[in-house]
């Protein structure tokens, strides 16, 4: 089982979300997505101002295999995205819950968090598809 | 690869296999009303005997005509070995084939025409091809509106200038995606895109500007200016250009400052004959920041684990087999047999051979319009300068001329009525490096008869009453 950081929150299609604690959240896609998806060797980000919907696609990570959206956990204007992946998609691999963020986003509903999983939730639900 | 058809035993084991009585009830979940019932208009089979025959009739009907016509599909020698060589077994297929990478000498040579194409456009990629022209500027489009993200409209900008049939073809291709042409006037004098009219569209928001080069009237537009002033404007530049042409004029990946953003074009002028139009082929190439947005099949070069060259698809997670819904395209192939033509034909023609086309073409252009416009009434109608296509203004009406002309065996050109109904009497007219000047000689005499017939001229002597 890859590691789980119990500070972030997940959701079921596989990305992470950290509150920053001052109304904005960073996103990526989880260590255990990173490995389903194998090399990355290109990953599309949103445009910074772009506002998201919860549960809507605004990223793509492409592996040499496969194309995966990435669906943005809440709601929100993209305030930021790691620039650094554009060159190095491949820090996804290797860090996916540190280096490897995504973007960043203010939120427009702070109830929105409510409904994520835990760190117990979403390790469950990974051992769940394992089986 | 062998084709061996279902027994009606190998059938039968089948639908048995997965519960089904017959194939028909395959299509069950398919409504009634959806399908289109048996074929009633197709007639029933023809011995091979009456096939030949008929085929050979109307063959004959066709005739051996002089062609002056171009307007997008153009009269070119083809050298013998071409077809040759694109007919060998080895070669001869359609598309790019299933387990592609069985197949390295078919993806050689789509990588060997993509490296051509950004030989000859000066594009930073090319791919495999799509199906003409005209569908590739409407893949163009939509590639350009995927890109362009500063751009929200949805708007294109498209000059009078194209190709009619272009701007109806994209039309077909994009409006149900909500995807808007708008045109740009001609300036009436030149020919060329008209520059004050294109201003009025400065700061609004567009996703391209569509440069063709030549254009549709075979006049040479200013790409230097149009490319800067489409980017300048937050707009993708999308250059429309014949792949000939490109030999002799500045190639569209160096337009402007930047270079245009997406070259696209119909193929056929490399080694397809006409045909009564088609099979043809699309190009398209871009700059190598787009090449995630580009439709089609793109040929990667590669080493194999023990370090040996090798070929294979690349970029695949694009495409619909991947990505579906979501791929850039509903193009999941190439237009295979010609693009090998194409290859082999540049191959053999070489960059120099392919500049000595280009410019006997526009030497036999301006013989021809100048033999013409020798004839009293018929005058050049735009004074920009061309490639090896004119605009010609006749003294009589062009569909009576033309008409005339084809009865002596002569394809007089292009009555533009139709398209350009504000342009009188014109016809659009070609002269390809297969023209002598014999043959401009009796497209002169001929015109020169066919004009006296329909003019009547006042007697020169007076009656002497």
């Amino acid at each position: 089982m890859s590691n789980t950081p119990s500070e972030l929150r997940y959701t079921k299609s596989h990305e992470w979300l950290r509150d920053e604690g001052d109304g904005t959240v960073t996103i990526g896609i989880t260590e255990h997505a990173q490995e389903l998806l194998g090399d990355l060797v290109f990953v599309d980000l949103p445009e910074v101002g772009a506002s998201v919907e919860a549960g809507n696609d605004c990223a793509v990570v492409e592996s040499v295999k496969a194309a995966s959206d990435v669906y943005s956990p809440v709601s929100g204007e993209v305030v930021e995205v790691n620039e650094a992946l554009d060159g190095a998609p491949e820090t996804i691999n290797e860090d996916a819950f540190g280096n490897g963020w995504m973007f960043k986003l203010k939120l427009s509903d702070a109830g929105e968090l409510e409904g994520l999983l835990d760190a117990a939730a979403y390790e469950a639900l990974v051992a769940e598809e394992e089986h | 690869m062998p084709f061996i058809p279902h027994t009606e035993d190998d059938i039968r084991d089948m639908l048995g296999a997965i519960g089904v009585d017959s194939i028909d009830d395959l299509f069950d979940e398919i409504p009634a009303e959806l399908r289109c019932g048996e074929l009633e208009v197709i007639p029933s089979g023809l011995p091979e005997m009456e096939v030949a025959r008929l085929m050979q009739t109307r063959a004959r009907e066709d005739g051996q005509p002089l062609c002056f016509i171009g307007a997008g599909a153009y009269d070119h020698h083809i050298p013998a070995a071409v077809w040759q060589l694109t007919t060998r077994g080895e070669f001869y297929t359609a598309y790019t084939p299933y387990q592609a990478e069985a197949s390295q000498g078919t993806l050689q040579l789509l990588y060997e025409f993509q490296s051509m194409m950004t030989a000859l456009t000066a594009m930073d990629v090319s791919n495999a091809s799509l199906y003409d022209g005209a569908s590739a500027l409407a893949e163009a489009v939509l590639m350009a509106v995927r890109a362009n993200r500063k751009s929200k409209s949805k708007r294109i900008l498209v000059p009078r200038t194209l190709h009619p049939l272009y701007r109806r073809v994209v039309h077909s291709i994009v409006r149900n995606q909500g995807i808007e042409q708008v045109e740009v006037a001609y300036d009436p004098a030149t020919g060329q895109l008209d520059r004050q009219a294109l201003e009025a569209f400065a700061g609004e928001d567009f996703a391209a500007l569509v440069i063709p080069q030549p254009n549709f009237f075979g006049v040479l537009e200013a790409v230097d200016d149009l490319t800067d002033w489409a980017q300048a404007n937050g707009m993708l530049a999308i250059a429309v250009v014949n792949p000939l042409a490109m030999a002799i004029l500045k190639p569209a990946g160096e337009w402007g400052s930047r270079g245009a953003d997406i070259c696209c074009g119909e193929g056929q002028p490399l080694g397809a004959p006409l045909s009564s139009g088609g099979p043809y082929f699309g190009f398209l190439c871009c700059r190598e920041i787009l090449v995630r947005q580009m439709p089609g099949r793109i040929i990667g070069k590669t080493v194999d684990l023990d370090g040996k060259p090798g070929y294979t698809l690349t970029l695949q997670a694009r495409e619909q087999h991947i990505r579906r819904s979501k791929a850039t395209s509903n193009i999941c192939t190439n237009q295979g047999l010609m693009v090998t033509a194409a290859t082999i034909h540049m191959a053999i023609m070489g960059g120099d051979g392919l500049q000595r086309m280009a410019a006997a073409s526009h030497a036999n252009t301006i013989k021809l319009t100048e033999a013409l416009c020798s004839l009293a009434g018929v005058e050049s109608v735009f004074d920009g300068p061309v490639f090896h296509e004119r605009v010609l203004k006749l003294p009589i009406p062009a569909r009576d001329a033309l008409k005339m002309l084809a009865a002596h065996n002569v394809l007089g050109g292009l009555d533009l009525s139709d398209d350009y109904p504000e342009l009188e009497n014109a016809v659009l007219v070609c002269a390809t490096e297969l023209r002598s000047d014999e043959e401009i000689e009796q497209y002169r005499n001929k015109l020169e008869r066919v004009i006296a017939s329909q003019v009547q001229t006042p007697c020169q002597l007076k009656p002497d009453w």
